[in-house]
């Protein structure tokens, strides 16, 4: 099995997320491993992964939903709650677990070497995963409420789906590589992510901050999340509601021909210097972790 | 960065005024950092200190080099940076072919996970493919002498257990240029037997072996050529026994 006498290479000099793609099946047994034991030793095991966000979903729309009476307001509440949460949950996850992979996975950086790029990337994977069961109860739900999508809006939950794991894998490897050298960046993911839920129509209705925001409201349709959230209301959400109750409550102007190509473009600048960060501080990773 | 000048066409690692130089950094937090930008820089946040200083070395395709030296000598820096995992702060290192090592065995092991799924996952980090695995999976699983234990988590196993896997899985990789560090330490008697029999086989077939250890006469027997470090400098380069003997006067020089 001896290979072909190559050429001289310097050892230990990756060319980035590429370099992730050759080293495949290394990415799908790192997240086969985190899946695996994720859930060891659980009776229910993945079942959990429905049973969780199944709770968050009653709590919100027991608390808000019925006491609060937001269903007045928005119909079908308990969708239009759900659906955004289910993305800002694959948003959070991939994020948080991506900022911390790096110093997680220490002991191994620090004696051989791999593409660094592999940890931040397979943990965006394993959230992928984890939102797998979710979008299937979200899906039931929306089934229950005479829900019936174009082929449009199917291939839109896509897009968004790219677009959010464009953007984590971005954010994931700037914050990654910043947290070796500073712990203090895992604090301030953390602070991103509890905005991220205020900061996009999970809870609330868009024309709400249109209202207040007026003439500067295209910087809130600028975060790609808030997009991506959207995108999931137009297609869960709006199939479900009566003719009647659609003509009140519009989706965002220009969603799908401006806000969402730009919204891939601020994910795409994101990801570059996120990736441009990494490759430089990615050199001292094993002598600092 | 070009190939260096002067260098034959079978060399496997040439390392050219390698100089690596570590921090140790004081401060852990943002706070203090920005205290100390704010406060005019007063004072030195770390201290540097040189592991290798103007290391040069050729290593030829076939060759089985003892790297010898006492404790912090620069010994476990070279081959980190051999491997890569080091960047140098000064020089080149170039080297040709699968680089491997068996540096600190097992380090890339999951003690949730069954040996199964831990000789693959093991696989996979040493740069093995899936159908590499595959093929030499009954191979690694019978040098490891792990038998019927093999779908067991590996929490489970002695600690002589989990080396003999790592190290047998550590073998198989089947590299061009192999990097050992302290494997010696490795299960009880027969077993070291075993892997000594082992690595002259891989010497035998022509790989090249770059070995770290304390065990003076058994890298003496594993090694024909040897290299002795000093303080991150190379002050000795040549026939292994003459090495061995040289350090040996050192030391003994040291401790009297």
């Amino acid at each position: 099995m001896t290979q072909p006498v190559t050429d001289l290479v310097q050892p230990g000099r990756g060319r980035g997320i590429i370099d992730v793609y050759k080293h495949k099946f290394l990415l799908q047994l790192l997240v086969r491993k985190e899946i695996k034991i994720r859930y060891r030793g659980s009776v229910l095991g993945l079942l959990w992964s429905y049973v969780k966000p199944l709770m968050q979903f009653l709590i919100y729309f027991v608390a808000l939903g019925v006491f609060l009476d937001m269903q007045r307001g928005t119909p079908n509440y308990a969708i239009y709650l759900f659906s955004g949460i289910v993305l800002v949950n694959f948003f959070t996850e991939s994020l948080g677990n991506a900022t911390r992979s790096i110093v997680d996975n220490r002991d191994l950086i620090r004696k051989i070497y791999l593409p660094r790029e592999l940890f931040p990337v397979s943990t965006v994977w394993v959230s992928a995963a984890h939102l797998l069961p979710q979008v299937v109860v979200l899906v039931g739900a929306c089934l229950l409420t005479g829900w019936s999508p174009s082929i449009w809006q199917l291939l839109a939950v896509v897009a968004a789906f790219v677009l959010t794991a464009i953007l984590s894998i971005g954010l994931g490897l700037l914050f990654g590589a910043a947290n070796v050298y500073f712990r203090d960046s895992e604090n301030i993911v953390d602070m991103i992510l509890m905005i991220v839920t205020w900061a996009s129509p999970v809870l609330y209705v868009w024309p709400m901050v249109q209202r207040v925001m007026g003439q500067w409201f295209f910087l809130y349709q600028l975060n790609p999340v808030t997009v991506a959230v959207e995108v999931f209301h137009w297609a869960f959400w709006s199939p479900t509601l009566s003719p009647e109750q659609s003509v009140s409550i519009s989706m965002p102007p220009d969603l799908l021909t401006v806000w969402l190509p730009s919204a891939f473009g601020v994910a795409a600048l994101v990801l570059v210097i996120g990736q441009l960060v990494f490759m430089k501080l990615s050199v001292h990773f094993a002598q600092e972790l | 960065m070009s190939v260096p000048a002067g260098v034959s066409d079978s060399v496997a690692i040439t390392c050219r005024n390698l100089r690596k130089k570590f921090v140790l950094r004081h401060t852990r937090s943002m706070k203090e950092a920005i205290v100390w930008l704010l406060t005019g820089r007063k004072g030195d946040l770390s201290k540097k200190f040189d592991a290798l200083k103007d290391v040069s070395l050729d290593v030829e395709q076939g060759e089985t080099v003892a790297l010898l030296g006492l404790n912090g000598s620069g010994k476990s820096t070279l081959l980190k940076l051999i491997s890569g995992v080091l960047q140098p702060d000064e020089g080149t290192v170039h080297t040709r072919g699968r680089v491997a090592g068996l540096i600190e065995v097992g380090a890339g092991f999951h003690h949730d996970l069954s040996g199964r799924d831990n000789v693959y996952l093991n696989g996979a980090i040493l740069g093995m493919t899936q159908s590499q695995i595959d093929a030499m999976f009954d191979s690694i699983v019978e040098f490891s002498e792990i038998g019927e234990f093999i779908d067991t988590e590996v929490k489970f196993y002695s600690s002589g257990m989990y080396l003999k896997l790592a190290f047998s899985i550590a073998v198989h990789t089947d590299p061009e240029v192999f990097l050992i560090d302290e494997i010696l330490a490795v299960g009880d008697e027969p077993f070291q037997r075993k892997c000594i029999t082992k690595i002259n086989e891989l010497a035998a077939a022509g790989k090249t072996l770059f070995v770290v250890s304390h065990d003076l006469d058994l890298v003496a027997s594993v090694c024909k050529r040897g290299v002795l470090l000093e303080h991150g400098q190379i002050i000795m380069d040549g026939e292994v026994h003459a090495v061995v003997k040289e350090l040996r006067r050192r030391s003994e020089a040291s401790a009297a």
